[in-house]
């Protein structure tokens, strides 16, 4: 048999030819067109030599990373020691010491139930049941209590897992009720309708720290005497009815591009309302919003760090409190420079994955 | 009717369908629901929080708002003491949120277009370092950014005695940030009507111009006139009233500068973070809504013959324009509830003041309604404006 196409035009068609340039002619054409470009090219290199040589000497030729704090302030570069020698109270808050693994065991399983999701090809409807499972198991981790693990109160969670927690726990919470708002917003109910206008648009008016505010000082006062609920919990309240207006309000834009063709259909097919949306119109509308849901999930990630306002302790509280301690104070620029990479390396994968998944979806 | 011809009317029940199938009925009934379920948990909150309240014997309403404060704010801009009622106290807030929006808005829109246009640009080092900087501040949290900045004043900027100096004029130091500003001199009064008369002579100028094209096909160079107007007018004015010169340099006097612009470390602070982390947003904002006009508006209006200035004021802009504005207003009012953080690094805005009024009346319900409706209204005043654009801005078809 022939292998079909091997060299034939038609089977494959022609490759544009590959043209090859050199570096000095790369340069010329991308650095050094026309005068203007040029000017701009040598004042930004001079902008350049002038700022990354005393920041890479500063970073890391005159560094130190494990001396101690009197060392550091001999030295003229940047104690990086501050991080190791604050590493397990920054990533993990008051969690008693000798339990530290199981918070790192839970970040583990999120990170990989994240690496696990992000194949499209484990896509099912099984998924949502090995996140409720994964989840469940990370609350128990942290929690303990159950299977002969020692009981740790949840004022005593702090650090990372805190701020991974409020985020996720935050956005699973909140799709359902976002998703039913936006159904809410787009009924033909003018009570519901109105009910559901109202709360989005208060809610997406105010900024999230009044939200904070009233869980930290307002929640205590709704519920009747004697009931009262953890400070985490009711932050984590908070962030749910923030996020929810936000979802809302992506979801309704995915509602409003399913084309009217299809209502109409699902109707026509004897389908009621709940089977209609179920079955035809939010699997289609939700599969158009991934992409901009995981820019709310970035989004929320980065806002759980407002409840250092409240005094929660999380990953951005554990490190003013570790610049605090009198012996490493005035090393602010590398403490904070540490927890900005880990929001970093966060939201910069999670925005990446988005578009990635944007192009995927669209071809 | 012929028979077996299925009679469908709008009235007609089949058997077996009562009242609760009617889809009107039932709408009704999802309703009353919804609402009673509301209703009730908005009852059940209320009675335990007016319940809690008796109990903790905490006092209601707003008459807190006429006592003495006995509080002092950091900074102001109108005359405040701490023996001012609470109300002057809040608006004193209001301002300072109002006044950090405002600068931070107008610094952030500037900052951003350059890094949106440097994105664009066909310079690969320009473009690639303002991709960079859109991509690291846009993922590092605001309020690590402020803590960042506030850090930055308080540990590692010197005392005014040895204030950096990185342009001529501009004075950085623990103690904030100084700028020299040209002297307070009667003249500018008149500079600032002269530019105030400017711009209403060039609006009707405007006016009369479009009318005349649009009657006459005669165009008007309206663009450089206005600007000549504009400039020219201040400049006169300024040269008549004697062509004053004096800066306000700062000076050092005993621990602080005296003179010139001072921003406090906390505002300075907060501007920067605020203005560094939007205009990362603005700079996307403005980039999608340069490529969204193809290349083909271009080349067709160059080929109608119309020069450069006007392919950009006449169809480029326009069309740029209608996509940029709906997303930049939504940011700009990121930008000012954002500003609310300013609790955290210790600028006396609208929240922070509010906090410390809740610290000191106990009564948070009413601090907290406060702040949310200040909020509301920044809220409803942008899209107010923001319906207003889109109806004058939108695409009239055939």
């Amino acid at each position: 048999m022939v292998k079909p196409g091997k060299n034939s035009i038609q089977g494959e068609g022609l490759r544009a030819p590959v043209i090859r340039i050199g570096l000095l002619q790369w340069a010329k054409t991308n650095l050094f067109n026309g005068v203007l470009n040029s000017i701009l090219t040598i004042a930004t290199l001079f902008l350049l030599y002038k700022v990354v040589p005393p920041f890479v000497r500063w970073a890391f030729i005159d560094s130190l990373w494990f001396s101690s704090a009197e060392q550091c302030r001999a030295g003229s570069g940047a104690c990086w020691s501050i991080i190791p020698a604050n590493i397990r109270f920054i990533i993990f808050g008051f969690y008693p010491h000798e339990l530290h693994w199981r918070p790192l065991v839970a970040m583990i399983m999120l990170v990989a139930l994240l690496f696990y999701s992000k194949n499209r090809d484990h896509w099912r409807p099984s998924l949502g049941y090995i996140w409720i499972a994964g989840l469940s198991t990370m609350g128990i981790l942290m929690r303990g209590g159950l299977f002969g693990l020692t009981p740790v109160d949840s004022d005593k969670w702090g650090g990372l897992p805190l701020t991974l927690m409020l985020s996720f726990f935050g956005m699973f919470a909140a799709y359902p009720l976002g998703v039913l708002l936006a159904l809410g917003r787009r009924s033909k109910m003018p009570a519901v309708k109105t009910i559901c206008v109202l709360y989005i648009e208060l809610i997406r008016g105010v900024p999230l720290i009044s939200l904070l505010f009233m869980s930290a000082v307002l929640f205590p006062l709704f519920f009747p005497e004697g009931l009262t609920v953890n400070k985490i919990i009711r932050a984590q309240a908070a962030i749910i009815l923030f996020t929810a207006a936000y979802i809302a309000e992506v979801v309704r834009g995915g509602l409003q591009a399913i084309t009217r063709g299809q209502y109409e259909a699902a109707e026509s097919l004897g389908l009621n309302y709940v089977q209609k949306m179920r079955l035809i119109v939010l699997p289609q509308a939700l599969k158009i919003v991934i992409p901009p849901t995981v820019g709310i999930l970035i989004s929320a990630f980065k806002d759980t760090s407002l409840v250092v306002i409240i005094a929660l302790y999380d990953v951005l509280k554990t490190t003013k409190s570790a610049l605090a301690n009198p012996s490493w104070m005035g090393f602010s620029p590398e403490a904070y420079l540490f927890v900005a990479l880990i929001y970093f390396v966060c939201c910069f994968s999670m925005s990446n994955y988005s578009r990635r998944l944007e192009k995927e979806l669209h071809t | 009717m012929k028979k077996g011809n299925p009679v469908i009317s709008s009235d007609h029940t089949t058997e077996g369908a009562t009242w609760i199938n009617d889809p009107k009925i039932r709408a009704i009934l999802y309703q009353i629901a919804v609402l009673g379920f509301v209703g009730l948990l908005g009852y059940y909150l209320f009675s335990n929080t007016t319940e809690n309240l008796k109990r903790q014997s905490i006092a209601t309403g707003f008459g807190f708002l006429n006592k003495e404060a006995s509080f002092e704010v950091g900074e102001s801009l109108i005359s405040y003491s701490a023996a001012d009622p609470y109300i002057r106290a809040l608006l004193v807030g209001a301002l300072n949120t109002i006044k950090v929006a405002f600068v931070g808005i107008v610094l952030t829109i500037i900052l951003g277009t350059f890094l949106g246009i440097a994105r664009l640009s066909k310079n690969w080092l320009v473009s690639k370092l303002a991709a960079v900087y859109i991509e690291v501040m846009q993922d590092i949290p605001i309020l690590l950014q402020l803590f960042f900045w506030y850090s930055f004043f308080y540990d590692i900027l010197p005392s005014p005695g040895e204030a950096l100096e990185p342009l001529s004029g501009v004075f950085m130091s623990n103690r904030g940030l100084v700028i020299a500003v040209p002297e307070w001199h009667p003249a500018y009064q008149y500079v600032a009507m002269a530019f105030v008369a400017g711009s209403i002579a060039v609006y009707f100028m405007r006016r009369w111009a479009r009318r005349r094209q649009e009657q006459t096909g005669q165009p008007f160079p309206v663009f450089t006139l206005s600007i000549g107007i504009m400039i020219v007018l201040p400049a006169v004015t300024w040269l008549l009233a004697g062509a004053p010169l004096t800066m306000s340099v700062p000076e050092l006097d005993g621990f602080n500068f005296k003179g010139g612009l001072n921003m406090s470390p906390e505002f300075a602070a907060l501007l920067l973070g605020l203005v560094l982390y939007t205009a990362a947003f603005v700079a996307e904002i403005v980039r999608a809504g340069i490529q969204a006009v193809s290349k083909g508006q271009t080349e067709a209006a160059m080929a109608i013959g119309l020069k450069p200035g006007q392919v950009l004021s006449l169809v480029i802009l326009p069309q740029a324009l209608r996509v940029i504005i709906p997303p930049l207003t939504s940011q700009m009012l990121n930008l000012t509830k954002n500003s609310s953080l300013a609790v955290a690094i210790g600028f006396p805005d609208f929240v922070s003041v509010a906090s410390t009024t809740i610290n000191q009346t106990g009564q948070a319900i009413e601090g907290i309604s406060l702040i949310m409706l200040v909020y509301l209204c920044f809220s409803l005043l942008t899209s107010l404006f923001m319906n207003w654009y889109n109806k004058k801005m939108a695409l009239v078809e055939r």
